[in-house]
């Protein structure tokens, strides 16, 4: 099953566990959920509240 | 209500019914110089539908233009493109007088109004991305603009007379009876219009470079360009010369251009920055100074949108920089221009901390440093002097052979 991707309300980034590259600042492979509390998106700055599954 | 105020044709259907700010001076600390308008368009068919409102204070001049051409009860449909506070100011009290049926907005846009005026969710009708709907016979699409420049920022198109409802984009600060660019001074509103993007859309150049493909794959003809500031656009070649212009700018290409940016006490640093622009023009720039004891910062980026290369100075106080110019530097960071090279410099006593946290806020910047900062104790002699021309020589070499 392929992870669960999240996008960011705020500017449409999209998280991919995937395919995330070094902009996400995480791991490739690291699930949305277990990114730091304090992770923001690396497009706009928004916390991790404003992703919603996609 | 006064009825001073009357609506201009615009197509056919379409009405401005704006307000003009022929005061502000200060808009979020961007320095209007040339006041500014708040556009409202009103288009009527079989219904009435009402584009973005006004800023609260001008909800009389907004009303009084509508009631030139209907009575505003008979408005059926608002469009919110953009939720701050210039356009949707008086949304709740115009929603209150005139009950419409709908008010469209984009889904974030719902979400920022509520934000805002803590109104009931449901009386707003969120719209999708690329939805059509049928106004009374007039058919408007929806396109998301966002974070340009902000996350509900969204554009209506009206298919029948080929206006694009572009809220904050292509728009200038720029008070005038007139209401279309082609009756105004070129050289004015090319500078207000570079202004604008430089001050609201700089840091979001990517976002722009993408909105432009996706509106561009749309294939939409545009015959009037209806930003919520300023002047209209219904020239082919006006409408194509911002596109243009705004294609440009999102990418931000170097040119030979430097700003030299600077502030002195006893005229030390100042004295400096009179030999760096002599070093930068003998290499070959043309160079744009700013003395922040009486500059303004939203002037500032606004050269700097256009450059090559950035240099900034100040003498050292209290082991820092000078406070002039500590706000331009928070302005500039968060506006992140990009593409520039440059360096640091100014005139200290006996711990000079000016230059080196100059230096690094540049490197934070993404600023290439061309030459390391360059620091005088007290006054420049003739051979400091030499050595500040040496340092703008330096410097406007590196930015020139980058071209
Ligand atoms: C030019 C501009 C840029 C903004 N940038 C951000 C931003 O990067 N992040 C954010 O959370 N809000 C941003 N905002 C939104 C403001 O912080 C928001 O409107 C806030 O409610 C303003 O507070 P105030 O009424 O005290 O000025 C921006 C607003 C403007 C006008
Ligand atoms: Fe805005
Ligand atoms: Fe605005
Ligand atoms: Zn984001």
């Amino acid at each position: 099953m392929a992870a669960q991707k999240y996008v960011c309300e705020v500017c449409g980034y999209v998280y991919d566990p995937e395919t995330n590259g070094p902009e996400s600042g995480a791991e490739s492979g690291t699930a949305f959920a277990d990114l730091p509390a304090d992770w923001v998106c690396p497009q706009c700055g928004a916390g991790k509240d404003q992703f919603s599954p996609v | 209500m006064a009825d001073s105020f009357k609506a201009i044709k615009v197509t056919p259907s379409v009405y401005w019914v704006g307000a003009i700010d022929w005061d502000i001076r200060n808009f979020h600390g961007y320095l209007t110089s040339r006041g500014s308008t708040y556009n409202a368009f009103l288009v009527v068919g079989e219904k009435v539908t009402l584009i973005d409102t006004v800023k609260a204070a001008f909800k009389d001049e907004m009303f009084s233009r509508i009631a030139s051409v209907v009575d505003p009860q008979k408005i059926d449909y608002i469009i919110s493109n953009h939720a701050e506070m210039d356009h949707s100011g008086c949304l709740p009290d115009t929603i209150a007088a005139v009950n419409p049926e709908k008010v469209f907005t984009s889904r974030m846009g719902q979400k920022a109004l509520v934000e805002h005026f803590h109104m009931d969710a449901s009386s707003l009708t969120p719209v999708d991305e690329g939805e059509t709907v049928d106004l009374g016979g007039k058919k408007f699409t929806f396109v998301e603009t966002k974070m340009c420049h902000w996350p509900d920022s969204m554009v209506s198109y009206l298919h029948d007379e080929a206006v694009l409802f572009s809220q904050d984009a292509f728009g200038m600060h720029l008070a005038s009876h007139e209401r279309f660019i082609d009756e105004l001074d070129r050289g004015v509103t090319d500078y207000e219009a570079m202004k604008y993007y430089a001050n609201i859309l700089t840091p979001l150049g990517s976002f722009i470079e993408k909105t432009l493909t996706k509106v561009a794959s749309l294939d939409l003809k545009i015959d009037v360009v209806a930003p919520d500031h300023g002047p209209l656009l219904r020239r082919g070649e006006d409408i194509g010369g911002v596109i243009e212009k705004y294609t440009k700018w999102a990418k931000q290409p170097p040119t030979d251009k430097v700003v030299v940016v600077y502030d002195s006490m006893w005229g030390s640093s100042q004295k400096m920055a009179r030999a760096i622009e002599e070093g930068l023009s003998d290499g070959g720039a043309k160079v744009k100074m700013f003395p922040m004891h009486d500059s303004h910062r939203s002037d500032v980026i606004t050269d700097l949108l256009e450059a090559g290369g950035f240099v900034v100075g100040s003498a050292t106080m209290n082991n820092g920089i000078l406070p002039s110019i500590a706000d331009v530097m928070c302005y500039l960071k968060g506006l992140k221009p990009r593409n520039l090279v440059g360096g640091a410099f100014g005139s200290y006593g006996w711990s000079g901390e000016a230059p080196k946290i100059l230096n690094a806020t540049l490197e934070e910047m993404g600023v290439e440093i061309a030459a390391a900062p360059l620091r005088v104790m007290y006054v420049p002699d003739d051979k400091q002097i030499s050595k500040s021309r040496e340092f703008g020589l330096n410097i406007a070499k590196k930015m020139m052979a980058k071209l």
